[in-house]
């Protein structure tokens, strides 16, 4: 058995995101072997190398791949295809976009989003916005899977390196063209990879009293996420939404700011650690799932928060 | 140009979930059920190209057991021009709903087709994705923003950390994302009108597609509960806590 781990990186680092799902397919019996893709990045290759648990990388060293889209990148995996027998990424926005395309390639049913590997054929996902989980085989002989981060404890790299093999491109279709890319800037850390994150709800009002949060952020070197209703509410971009449709995040500390808890957000962030609530209806349902709740007006408690730190 | 919208009847998103005591599934008996709302954002904004004049026909599509064509009546009543209901009361996964689909699409050639990111139920984010690999056709998904200029279709799509734009040949899918747009309500004479609207009735056999599933559930549990904590008097309180007692700040 030999599975292909999909890693992604960006600004010459390996994403957190590949190093904790790739444990999960060090979970499956046999070696792994990564792959990653794009020209000028010996550092992410040599991190890569590196990753514990991976006996083989493939570098695919081509600039049409510096920007990833999903028609090319399933090409280059579908080529090698018949040496695998899994194929793994981790559920971020490109794995989401990649691996069902590959899983139709190959004529197999792709199981989304496994928090557990139980056995070689059977796994653990959860289903309507966390509310149930289910355990499912699957008789398909080859197995796409994609892996949500926050299940598994990332992948250490600082084994020796392994062997590094390049590959090449071929038959990849020009039916789609990247035109570019507009990345919410932030010195923060981002939301799927922080210690610590302070979100806002509908409560906050509007937009600018974001401000406040970023302020405690700050203090804390925490990032800023929100509920669906901000989102929708259109305070913050979309990119900012903790929950079952947004991020699944699972920090040391989540503290959820004039957020009554409506069940999509709390399939989000319900794995915390500790869970913070700060909201002036107590019976707001969020304060079921913390650890410390204030029953406090928000705009009074951000700012002593932010003195108090 | 055609454009086809694939339709999912599913658990109303207000509703709460509850797990069979056998641990075979979710309750879905007597429970309401609603078109998933990525589904919704798809016919709506199929309804708004054709409003633009960029279409002239909106297909909504459902695989499911005979209540599917109440689905499929929800989107005609938005606005939609026919339906085609696949009856089977099997639990289709995504590979063989996207190997029906592009069936559809063979003998429809529509030029879009705009579906939902996932569904709320199983929450599998593929059948897009999957019915794009059969078709040979390209892919925007997780769209915020959908131009059409030509034989090309502009998407702006919503990845981790912030929006990425493709520009993508036609005839190509399109996967919804929430803030695409904002679904409409059908208006009363509007709900009358679709009752008068065609639906195709079809089979998964008249597609030559074998719908057995190849996933096996083997047990649904409860996720385990958070229990509450407890309430702090005031900022002091809360900080002391998380310092001293959680140790994570």
């Amino acid at each position: 058995m030999t599975s292909l781990f999909y890693i992604e990186h960006a600004n010459g680092k390996v994403s957190d995101q590949s190093l904790k799902a790739i444990t999960a397919a060090s979970q499956i019996e046999g070696d792994v072997h990564g792959l990653i893709v794009g020209s000028n990045i010996d550092e992410a290759v040599a991190e890569a190398s590196k990753i514990n648990g991976l006996s083989k990388l493939l570098h695919l060293d081509d600039a049409a791949f510096d920007n990833v889209l999903a028609e090319k990148l399933t090409q280059v995996i579908f080529n090698i295809a018949g040496d695998y027998d899994y194929f793994l990424a981790a559920a971020t926005t490109t794995g989401k976009n990649v691996m069902p395309r590959l899983a139709a390639k190959l004529d197999v049913s792709q199981i989304s989003e496994i928090v557990a590997v139980e056995s070689a054929d059977t796994f653990i996902r959860t289903i309507y916005a966390g509310n149930a989980i289910a355990t499912v085989q699957t008789s398909d002989a080859k197995k796409v899977l994609t892996v949500r981060p926050t299940a598994f404890k990332a992948a250490t790299t600082d084994s020796a390196e392994c062997e590094v093999a390049k590959i090449n491109a071929e038959n990849i279709p020009s039916i789609s063209e990247f035109v570019g890319e507009e990345l919410t800037k932030s010195d923060r850390p981002e939301l799927t990879s922080a210690k610590t994150i302070i979100s806002g709800g509908r409560g906050m009002q509007n937009g600018e009293n974001f401000e406040l949060l970023d302020k405690v952020a700050e203090k804390l070197g925490a990032a800023v996420g929100a509920s669906r209703a901000a989102v929708d509410a259109g305070f913050v971009p979309n990119d900012y939404q903790v929950g079952q449709t947004g991020k699944v995040v699972a920090p040391e500390l989540y503290i959820a700011v004039g957020i009554s808890g409506a069940i999509q957000h709390l399939a989000g962030m319900k794995d915390s650690k500790i869970i913070v609530a700060i909201n002036k209806d107590e019976e707001a349902p969020i304060f079921d799932v913390a650890d410390y709740g204030l029953v406090a007006d928000l705009f009074q408690v951000l700012p002593e928060l932010e003195q108090a730190l | 140009m055609k454009i086809l919208v694939p339709v999912k009847r599913v658990i109303d998103p207000y509703v709460n979930i509850r797990v069979k005591s056998d641990q075979t599934g979710v309750e879905t008996e007597n429970v309401k059920m609603s078109m998933n709302p990525f589904c919704e954002i798809a016919v709506e904004e199929a309804i708004r190209l054709k409003e633009a004049g960029k279409a002239e026909e909106i297909i909504a599509v459902s695989i499911g057991n005979q209540s599917c064509q109440e689905t499929i009546r929800t989107a005609l009543a938005m606005g939609a021009d026919r339906g085609i209901h696949v009856l089977t009361e099997e639990k289709v996964e995504p590979i063989s709903i996207a190997k029906i689909l592009a069936k559809i699409c063979e003998s429809e050639s529509p030029g879009l087709v705009i579906s939902g990111k996932q569904a709320i139920d199983g929450d599998n984010n593929q059948t897009g994705q999957m019915l794009a690999a059969l078709t040979d056709m390209p892919q925007g998904t997780f769209a915020s923003k959908v131009e059409i200029d030509g034989d090309k279709v502009k998407v702006t799509r919503e990845i981790d950390g912030g929006l990425q734009t493709v520009n993508l040949n036609m005839p190509a899918i399109i996967t919804t994302d929430l803030r695409l747009n904002e679904p409409r309500y059908a208006s009363l004479p509007n709900i009358m009108k679709a009752k008068k609207k065609p639906i195709d009735q079809k089979s998964p056999e008249d597609y030559g597609v074998d719908v057995t599933p190849r996933v096996s559930i083997l047990k649904v549990i409860e996720p385990p509960k958070r229990q509450a904590g407890i309430k702090v008097e005031n900022v002091g309180d809360l900080v002391e806590k998380l310092k001293n007692e959680a140790g994570v700040i």
